[in-house]
């Protein structure tokens, strides 16, 4: 028989509404930790704010995911309508002044770029798609997408502290304050 | 009913009392009541209704479209009744009929969130899911139209085997850009917005393959701020994608005709008018099979009157739209004195295909107009009958287009009437058993609404609402010192 030795992942805390969660995030953002999060139902807005996240920083790349877009639209539109095969029909002329005529394919593929850098832009922000998590293994936390709002501050943060961050957790108003653990 | 009679005389400035906004969920539902309910129509047993319904839609899917295709394609595009004239028959009618009916669903998702129309989120799920699915039925005539269909891939931008690329000035390749962005991006939208309600059923699975399979899909989600910041940013760089997608979509579509030279279809009304009757036909379609579902699994604090009413108001905008539409082709025929323009639309009105003009008429101008009546809009029956009507009738407005265009061109030698095959009906009645049939599965097996974005309308769900509580007398705007000067005699006063 093996035995697994356990690692202490985190805290987690319930709070009773999203009011509650939002005022708590505020505390814990004040008391400097770095390495937590807010688990909730659904999104709650304002609470980047109350965190202290930034906006995030996906357009960035949706923006340049666009762009090569539009030139992928634009060189396969040019290069095989007027460089490798010139098709005349209708007496429309092949050379770059028919290039409003490529306008709805280089339109559509701008969309088509940016909608798949949204895609995987957002994945690798999100760090998904992950099958596991720690938290997947505390008793309370599934009904995060029922009906339940929870923080999870991590024992990687600098602040943490075993006793200390309990009681930070209590003294802002959470309930059902649990130890995760995970596998080593 | 007395609101602005309420007004607060006591302090300096005049208070006028804001109008109470309609609740978007009814009596008061919690947040696990939401999620009880709506996982509950995927994990119950389905009602017997489901099965009546499911049964036929999928018997008809499999003789339609898959006997339907076996056939077309072991005999060849002869079966169909596509003539020398009429080269685009029924076909590219229902192509543009289905195309038409996804649109209504991008623009509940996009142009209503964009709008900050909350009341989207009880219908954005099924619709988008409508979208996708319609999509589905519109793409298999294209591509079987096409003759060889294993000679489809020549529309893909890749040289064939002579060297030969596509033409790009060609509206027909712009559709197929058109049309498979547009298929992408609603199924990344509908996708990712389901990622979260997944995550939901996933929690509330026991372990098994079930478990397994809605925790692939979705993808580990823990509903951490972290991740719906992110979430809400790429949810909203979708919807501004989509929304100029989607208008672009059937205009071009409506390019296939608009550019041609042939009388009756080179019009640049097109675009608009086109999208104008995708809307409209998309909302009807929206309305078709969201009122039964919505009885059967007994969603009404969720889909609430409310939510139906706007919608049929849509339908009568649109409708209206639609209907000036037909008049400015009318007029722009007489007014440019095209001799040409003029007799397409003369053949129209009093040819041999008339029946199908007055269908159109009746079905998508004079029908909607009975929701200008609130008593007709609370009436579900009537809702229902109106949507169908126009579900038929916008069929018929891309039948009397492409047919009666097509049916008589400048060759009196052609001027053959149109009959569809038996092969055309079967055909697109199988793509609607089709239809019916992935929105079952739809039902049966993915959340019909989105959980987390109800959730989000409910008024505690502000995470200033404990604020507000505090405060009892939100609610209350300080009037503007011109309106005083609106009323400057005391207002007649009706204190009842």
């Amino acid at each position: 028989m093996s035995t697994t030795r356990k690692r202490v992942y985190g805290y987690l805390a319930e709070f009773k509404s999203a009011s509650a969660l939002y005022k708590a995030a505020e505390k814990v953002r004040d008391a400097g930790f770095r390495k937590w999060d807010c688990h909730s139902p659904y999104p709650i807005h304002g609470l980047d704010g109350a965190m202290g996240l930034k906006r995030s920083i996906l357009p960035f790349f949706v923006f340049f995911g666009g762009c090569t877009g539009l030139a992928t639209g634009f060189f396969l539109a040019y290069i095989t309508q007027v460089r490798i095969y010139p098709t005349v029909v209708q007496a429309k002329p092949a050379n770059i002044f028919t290039v409003p005529a490529f306008f709805p394919p280089m339109f559509e593929l701008t969309i088509l770029f940016s909608g798949f850098t949204v895609l995987f832009g957002l994945l690798a922000l999100m760090k998904l798609p992950r099958l596991n998590h720690p938290l997947f293994a505390s008793r309370q936390f599934h009904r995060t997408t029922d009906d339940a709002f929870f923080i999870a501050i991590e024992a990687r943060d600098p602040k943490f502290s075993p006793d200390g961050t309990r009681s930070l957790l209590e003294e802002i108003g959470g309930s059902n304050i649990e130890l995760i653990e995970e596998e080593d | 009913m007395s609101t602005a009679s309420e007004t607060n005389t006591t302090g300096d400035a005049p208070k006028l009392p804001v109008l109470k906004r309609e609740k978007l969920i009814l009596n008061g539902r919690s947040y696990h009541w939401i999620t009880e309910r709506i996982c509950g129509v995927l994990e119950n047993r389905q009602p017997f209704l489901w099965w009546l319904l499911f049964l036929p839609s999928a018997l008809i899917a499999a003789i339609g479209v898959g006997g339907g295709l076996f056939h077309l394609v072991s005999t060849g595009v002869g079966v169909w009744g596509n003539t020398n004239r009429v080269m685009w028959g029924w076909p590219i009618v229902n192509f543009v009929f289905w195309i038409g009916i996804g649109h209504a669903g991008t623009l509940i998702s996009a142009i209503l969130f964009l709008t900050r129309q909350n009341w989207r989120t009880s219908i954005n799920r099924a619709a988008e899911a409508m979208t996708i699915f319609a999509v589905m039925c519109a793409g298999i005539f294209p591509a079987f139209h096409v003759g060889r269909v294993w000679m489809a891939w020549f529309l893909a931008p890749i040289p064939n085997a002579n060297g030969i690329w596509q033409n790009f000035k060609s509206p027909l390749l712009w559709d197929v850009f058109a049309v498979s962005t547009y298929f992408t991006i609603s199924l990344i939208f509908w996708y990712l917005g389901m990622v979260p309600d997944l995550a939901t059923i996933r929690d509330r699975c026991k372990p098994g393959l079930r478990k397994l399979l809605y925790g692939i899909f979705s993808l580990g989600w823990r509903g951490g701020n972290r991740q719906w910041s992110h979430y809400e940013m790429a949810y909203l760089l979708l919807a501004a994608l989509s929304t100029p997608l989607v208008l672009s979509v059937h205009s071009v579509v409506s390019f296939d005709f608009a550019t041609s030279v042939v009388p009756g279809w080179h019009t640049t009304i097109f675009p608009p008018y086109f999208v104008a009757g995708a809307i409209f036909g998309g909302f009807a379609m929206v309305l078709t099979i969201m009122i039964p579902a919505r009885f059967i699994y007994g969603l009404q604090d969720l889909i609430t009157m409310k939510h139906i009413d706007n919608m049929a108001k849509i339908i009568l905008l649109t409708g209206t739209i639609v209907g000036y539409a037909y008049l400015m082709e009318l007029f722009v025929a007489f007014y440019s004195g095209a001799k040409f323009e003029m007799e397409a639309f003369k053949y129209r009105i009093t040819g041999p295909y008339s029946w199908a003009y007055f269908c159109m008429m009746f079905c998508n101008v004079i029908a909607p107009q009975i929701f200008w009546f609130k008593s007709m809009r609370e009436n579900l029956w009537v809702v229902m009958g109106v949507s169908m009507l126009v579900n038929i009738g916008m069929w018929f407005e891309r039948f009397v287009i492409i047919v009666t265009t097509l049916a008589r061109m400048w060759l009196p030698g052609d001027w053959k009437y149109y009959n569809p095959s038996g092969q055309d009906q079967l055909l697109f009645v199988g793509t609607i058993g089709m239809f019916l049939t992935l929105f079952l599965l739809f039902l049966r097996f993915l959340p019909c609404i989105n959980i987390a974005e109800v959730k989000w309308t409910l008024p505690e769900s502000d995470p200033h609402h404990d604020d507000h509580e505090d405060h009892p007398d939100e609610g209350t705007a300080v009037e503007a010192a011109y309106q005083k000067e609106l009323h400057s005699p005391a207002p007649a006063t009706a204190d009842t």
